[in-house]
């Protein structure tokens, strides 16, 4: 069962009351960051419940991500409508939709192809989006008006205001968390865990295996559809690349980082890769190649990522054995 | 729209066809015999067109070039498997994953750094630069039939060393059973080294001999892999008949996507991929 160990719920707890207070002294610059971040650690988030628990390794989780943003810039440019309500859930919506398609295909197979075949399907949205002169092309879409929560006549939410949007996406991402582990402790949540653990005997304990990824891949998918719904919020700006396999490379990076299996260490991941990237960026023209060589390093020496440092430190000051690890689900 | 224009894409798709398939069996070879997802193969496509663009402009001969450029790319595939990839032999291929994904990033900025951003082009030599008129407006370029023709030299020489020669009888052994070709004392590592450096080699040509005919462009890498990968996986991954049928059924796919569905041109083969999957989930020639 998914359990939080004591330091991680200590530095969760810590996290969110930093994030809390925060724009209360940051300045507006570091506020948008955490607001990125705070995004892009939900994404990495719906990531982690593919990869760390369900075992499925997706290299094209950016579709969701991706479709869910245009359908905002849809609503926004072509519609002309602003309504939260219609447009989260319509986000939302499209990803899981295109989830169950393009999850239906893959899951027929495993391993090798269905990392491949992820990636090729995120790749023909991409290229979808790119060729059709409706979606806008390579350039995508710029926009002004943002959602907004209307009752009568009062704004009740306007995400424009950036504020509002950080409290927004910190409300959602508390939620997404909390949502996830009372799904991971549910006995669906511990189904999937058993399915990456030993396939085989789930199978032969009468589970339907592939029911059970199929729905995992909807509801990472779902989620990576309200971080893509939440990006395009926030950056008023979509484009094919919001799909490309480097998104999808880039928040694999995450999760590893963090360290996958964990839930919280995407976050961290998110958090630590967005601020290398912003450092070095601006430092040298060249600075992918130190990510690249960073990338490698972490895959060398880091394959539990940052949360598994912390849970080995935490035990050693403990001096107790580590806890075994659960095979059972 | 008459029947030679339909002539010229079909070759233009076979010539594509032929491209695609020396970098997916270099791919497939890679993942089969070594058990590796390699995402940075398609870096060797986008060093070779770069490596034939700077050694024809260094010696003036695109053949000289293409024979200097060889030699590199077989050099760096080794380096490579020798410092890098050796490390993943034993890891899950979410690590493959992330380790050959952080080699795209190095080899994108050292291209960078080494030969800058622009889009370059490298010029046909003038024996192959004839056209052959096939109506009064239309014609084919000789050099594209040069492609075809090399890249199927190499494909006839590739099936002899796999099917008449020693190393391919290991090669093939390598495929279907690595432990059993290990516990049979078999130096697996020099297999894995050659088999890694010639995949590299392979896909390094396939971007030499395309520089002339398409541009040179820091993107081409991430282009051909994806395309490679949806090759690989329609022909079954590990299988070499299985990449040359996959090739040539995309190379044709997408040339005549192009031509029927102007504006659906870059889902074609995706449509294709996802049709051959639901009919046979493991590929053409895939073993279940």
């Amino acid at each position: 069962m998914y359990v939080l160990s004591r330091p991680a719920l200590v530095l969760l707890l810590m996290m969110a009351i930093g994030l809390g207070f925060y724009p209360l002294v940051g300045d507006s610059y570091y506020i948008r960051l955490l607001t990125k971040i705070m995004v892009l650690g939900l994404f990495a988030m719906s990531l982690d419940l593919l990869i760390g628990f369900t075992g499925l390794i997706s290299l094209g989780h950016a579709a969701f991500f991706g479709v869910a943003s245009y359908a905002v810039a849809w609503y926004i440019v072509k519609a002309g409508v602003t309504s939260l309500l219609l447009i989260l859930p319509t986000a939302i919506g499209a990803s899981a939709a295109c989830a169950l398609v393009i999850g239906w295909l893959s899951i027929r197979t495993a391993g090798i192809y269905f990392i491949m075949i992820t990636l090729a399907f995120a790749q023909m949205l991409h290229a979808f989006f790119k060729d059709q002169k409706y979606w806008g092309g390579t350039d995508g879409f710029n926009f002004y008006d943002k959602p907004q929560l209307v009752f009568g006549d009062t704004v009740l939410l306007d995400l424009s205001n950036r504020l509002t949007l950080y409290y927004f996406t910190f409300a959602i991402l508390v939620s997404a968390f909390v949502f996830l582990i009372v799904l991971l402790r549910s006995p669906f949540g511990r189904a999937i865990q058993g399915v990456k653990v030993n396939e085989g005997r789930m199978r032969a304990m009468g589970y339907n295996i592939r029911h059970l990824k199929l729905i995992s891949f909807i509801i990472a998918g779902s989620l990576a559809g309200v971080a893509g719904f939440l990006e395009a919020t926030r950056t008023a700006y979509v484009n094919p690349e919001l799909m490309s396999w480097h998104m999808s490379g880039n928040v694999m990076i995450m999760v590893i980082l963090g360290g996958m299996g964990t839930l919280y260490g995407p976050l961290l991941g998110a958090l630590a890769l967005t601020l290398l990237g912003d450092n070095i960026s601006s430092m040298w023209d060249h600075w992918l190649l130190i990510m690249g060589a960073f990338v490698i390093a972490v895959v060398m020496f880091l394959p539990e990522g940052i949360a598994g440092l912390i849970e080995k430190t935490a035990n050693r000051f403990k001096r107790k054995p580590p806890p075994k690890e659960e095979t059972e689900p | 729209m008459d029947i030679s224009y339909y002539l010229i894409q079909a070759l233009n798709g076979i010539q594509y066809g032929f491209l695609l398939f020396l970098v997916a069996s270099g791919l497939t070879l890679i993942f089969g015999i070594m058990g590796i997802i390699n995402l940075a193969h398609g870096s060797f496509f986008m060093i070779g067109a770069y490596l034939c663009w700077w050694l024809t402009s260094l010696t003036g001969n695109l053949f000289l070039g293409i024979l200097a450029g060889i030699p590199l790319a077989v050099a760096l595939g080794l380096l490579i498997e020798r410092f890098g990839i050796v490390h993943l032999y034993t890891r899950d291929h979410l690590y493959q994953v992330l380790f050959t994904y952080g080699l795209i990033l190095i080899f994108g900025e050292m291209r960078s750094i080494l030969w800058g951003n622009e889009v370059q082009s490298v010029q046909i030599p003038e024996i192959l630069s004839a056209a052959i008129p096939l109506t009064d407006v239309q014609s084919y370029p000789v050099y594209r039939l040069f492609i075809s023709l090399v890249c199927m030299a190499l494909a006839a020489m590739l099936y002899l060393v796999v099917q008449r020669t020693r190393l391919g009888m290991t090669i093939r052994a390598g495929a279907s059973n690595r432990e059993m070709v290990q516990a049979l004392g078999l130096d697996i590592a020099k297999l894995f080294a050659i088999v890694f450096a010639l995949g590299a080699a392979l896909a390094a040509f396939a971007g030499m001999v395309a520089a002339p005919v398409q541009s040179v462009f820091p993107g081409m890498g991430d282009e051909i892999l994806i395309v490679s990968l949806v090759v690989v996986v329609v022909g079954g991954v590990g299988s070499i008949k299985g990449a040359f049928l996959g090739a040539m059924l995309i190379g044709l796919a997408d040339t005549f996507g192009a031509v029927f569905l102007p504006h659906g041109a870059g889902t074609v083969i995706y449509t294709v991929m996802a049709i051959v999957l639901l009919w046979r989930p493991q590929g053409l020639f895939g073993r279940t």
